[in-house]
């Protein structure tokens, strides 16, 4: 595809299935083999798997504060499907499906979610940086990584995200425009999901969409169906390739929806309609590529089910490896905060573990 | 060869030796390339190392050091100016919430050797914003470091030791003496350690901590005291975080009285930390109440009443003798 052919002043936006899993688009159909298929949409409902039990768990009242991505999976996954190994990732916090696409162990991202910083701590060759919760500060963070690349003259590009709320925040605008006059290797993609917990994404610009916000910047900026895990995979691979390229940066905005609360401290019944929910059901990812992948005969029902079954118990085993055996240890809560630890904090430190040992 | 430098000199030598020294640095800002910066820290770098290397920014202090975040990340070591200290502000957030956590949130992953300059301070007949003492904001912020010189020759070796630490650095410069004095410095590359103040007069009646450009006013007054038979302790902290605590507290045991000289607002500035760790580790030997004289608790006066703000060489002298013969 050709990121230029989307007019996003005209409001155009890019699809190629339709939510019925109906190709709109043929000639956009990305040449991906048949495992390559599988995998998206056996990592579209791990991701769902792992919202789903996490929901269960904080519930139960064995997980803390979790941020689901509900809805949002083709978005997140079709759009990490397109870096190559070297490819950094700097996220936000609700890019769950991009963690696992980019090789974020689950371990790390539960580790995370249970209120231990080891989760943050990447395996080696995993070029994924820790969860960025103020909001859109990540995006300055690819910008830089991507104008070192130019300084270094290394082809890597950096994949960022931020969500509609984080459009208003003036760390978008600059990072757009940095990114655009260093052209720093970046693919910003906007995941408009419509709510910023619970300010409407028509509160946050009176701009027709976000995508068109790239003109001033002149950049390419492309609305698309983001719950089209082909149309977020092809524009977003062509973002990639137009920055490897020395091309410079591109904003894609990710049109979707929240199926979800903001996190588990949420209550979305109080700012939107039910009816509004039922109409983006209809519209979900994962049944949308789920009928097309039926239509191929790639997959079944009884696939489906089984490799549910599989996701689920992977799940369970990985949440069950961490709980109750992930406590901070004391030692760590000093020891990162420099290279050297400091000789006041080596006193704070020695004093409460003498406390602990019941000394004097 | 002689290599007489005053301090901004000495800060443009140390930014010269280390892009020479290591290809990684990379010096950016507003007004940072073409021009080497309104007070000329950064003048001929671009010249020497390219605009890859040194260039101008668009004019935003969040994405400066946002990006500089990014740069650290991917291998290299950003030298980014702040064009005042009291223009940090819009990176406030990418200071707080990344610059000092990054480390510590990843585990150790991910260090971040780079350093944020900025000249501090008033002095210099300037508008608003301009001449504030921002250190205690920063100080307070763990895992960052705040450093602060007051000699060419600190200054020098300081911000090659700050370029080199792989922990994120607060430089802050004392502008008021940027052009102040000159001094014989080594042309070569050398570092002072972070973290370590300095004896730069010794005596046994009262301790004097002071840094920046508070340290040739206090040396002023302590001239005026020494008419008097008094005899001061005066030491340059040099490094606001991570605190030199023994240079003063064993100083202290020595001299019975502290004072500490800081231009920033009294009320919760650095003064206080040190004074507390005063009483904490020398209380018994303490024969005075330690003593603060700083800034006011206002906002920094217009140029036509700065000269009432910064405690003046005079002023300092009075409490020197106040502390003396409590």
């Amino acid at each position: 595809m050709r990121l230029e052919d989307y007019n996003p002043m005209k409001n155009e936006m890019y699809q190629v299935l339709d939510p019925t899993g109906k190709v709109v688009l043929e000639k956009d159909i990305p040449e991906l083999d048949d495992e390559q298929l599988k995998y998206l949409y056996k990592t579209m409902l791990f991701t769902r798997t792992i919202d789903e039990k996490a929901l269960s768990y904080q519930r139960q009242g064995r997980m803390l504060t979790y941020a689901p991505n509900l809805g949002q999976e083709a978005a997140q996954v079709g759009s990490a499907y397109s870096l190559e190994k070297e490819d950094w990732l700097a996220p936000a916090f609700r890019e769950l499906g991009a963690w696992l696409v980019r090789g974020v162990p689950l371990k790390n991202i539960y580790l995370y979610w249970y209120g231990n910083e080891w989760g943050s701590h990447m395996p080696e060759g995993v070029k994924v940086l820790p969860v960025s919760i103020p909001i859109a500060s990540q995006m300055q963070h690819a910008t830089g990584i991507g104008m070192a690349n130019n300084i270094k003259n290394e082809k890597n590009v950096v994949l960022t995200y931020v969500g509609d709320g984080g459009t208003s925040h003036g760390d978008f605008h600059e990072a757009l425009n940095f990114a655009s006059v260093f052209k720093s290797p970046v693919v910003f993609v906007v995941q408009n999901n419509q709510y910023a917990i619970s300010t409407s994404r028509k509160i946050q610009t009176m701009s027709d969409n976000i995508a068109l916000k790239a003109t001033a910047y002149a950049m390419p900026g492309i609305l698309v169906d983001g719950n089209d895990i082909f149309a977020m995979y092809n524009a977003t691979k062509a973002a990639v390739d137009r920055a490897r390229n020395g091309d410079g940066p591109t904003l894609i905005e990710a049109y979707t929806y929240r199926l979800g609360a903001h996190t588990t401290s949420d209550d979305p019944t109080k700012y939107r309609d039910d009816a509004e929910v039922e109409e983006w059901k209809k519209k979900d990812p994962i049944l949308r590529f789920g009928e097309y992948l039926k239509g191929k005969k790639l997959i079944d029902d009884q696939w489906i089910d089984e490799t549910k079954k599989e996701l689920e118990k992977e799940v369970k085993d990985t949440f069950e490896s961490i709980e109750d055996k992930s406590d901070t240890v004391i030692e760590d809560i000093f020891k990162y905060h420099y290279e050297e630890m400091p000789a006041q904090l080596k006193d704070q430190l020695d004093e409460y573990k003498s406390f602990l040992e019941g000394g004097k | 060869m002689a290599n007489t430098l005053s301090i901004i000199q000495a800060i443009n030598q140390a930014l010269m030796n280390e892009m020479k020294n290591d290809d990684t640095v990379v010096v950016y800002g507003e007004d940072v390339g073409i021009e080497g910066g309104v007070f000329r820290a950064s003048v001929d770098l671009q010249k020497t190392f390219g605009k890859e290397r040194a260039f101008d920014t668009p004019l935003a202090e969040s994405a400066i050091v946002g990006t500089a975040v990014g740069m650290a990340i991917n291998g290299l070591k950003p030298v980014v100016e702040m064009q005042f200290s009291g223009f940090s502000y819009p990176a406030f957030n990418q200071i707080i919430s990344h610059v000092a956590r990054m480390r510590n949130r990843s585990r150790g992953q991910y260090n971040l050797p780079m350093v944020i300059r900025a000249p501090y301070g008033g002095g210099i007949r300037a508008l608003e914003h301009h001449s504030e003492s921002t250190e205690a904001l920063y100080a307070q912020i763990p895992g960052l470091k705040v450093v602060i010189p007051s000699t060419p020759y600190d200054a020098k070796g300081l911000l090659i030791a700050a370029i080199r630490d792989p922990d994120p650095v607060l430089f802050w410069e004392p502008k008021r003496i940027y052009r102040a004095f000159k001094q014989e410095i080594p042309e070569e590359a050398y570092e002072i350690p972070l973290g370590k103040a300095k004896v730069i007069q010794e005596g046994d009646d009262i301790t004097i901590v002071a840094w920046g450009a508070m340290v040739p006013d206090v040396q002023k007054a302590v001239k005026i005291v020494e008419e008097k038979g008094i005899s001061a302790e005066v030491i340059d902290l040099r490094t606001i975080a991570p605190m030199d605590r023994e240079s003063f507290i064993e100083s202290v045991k020595k001299t019975g009285r502290i004072l500490v000289v800081h231009e920033a607002p009294k009320t919760l500035g650095v003064g206080a930390e040190i004074i507390s760790i005063v009483n904490e580790k020398a209380f018994l030997y303490l024969e005075a109440p330690p003593t603060r004289l700083t800034g006011f608790d206002t906002t920094f006066p217009l140029p036509r009443g700065e000269k009432h703000y910064i405690p003046s060489p005079e002023r300092i002298a009075k409490t020197i003798l106040d502390v003396v013969s409590y």
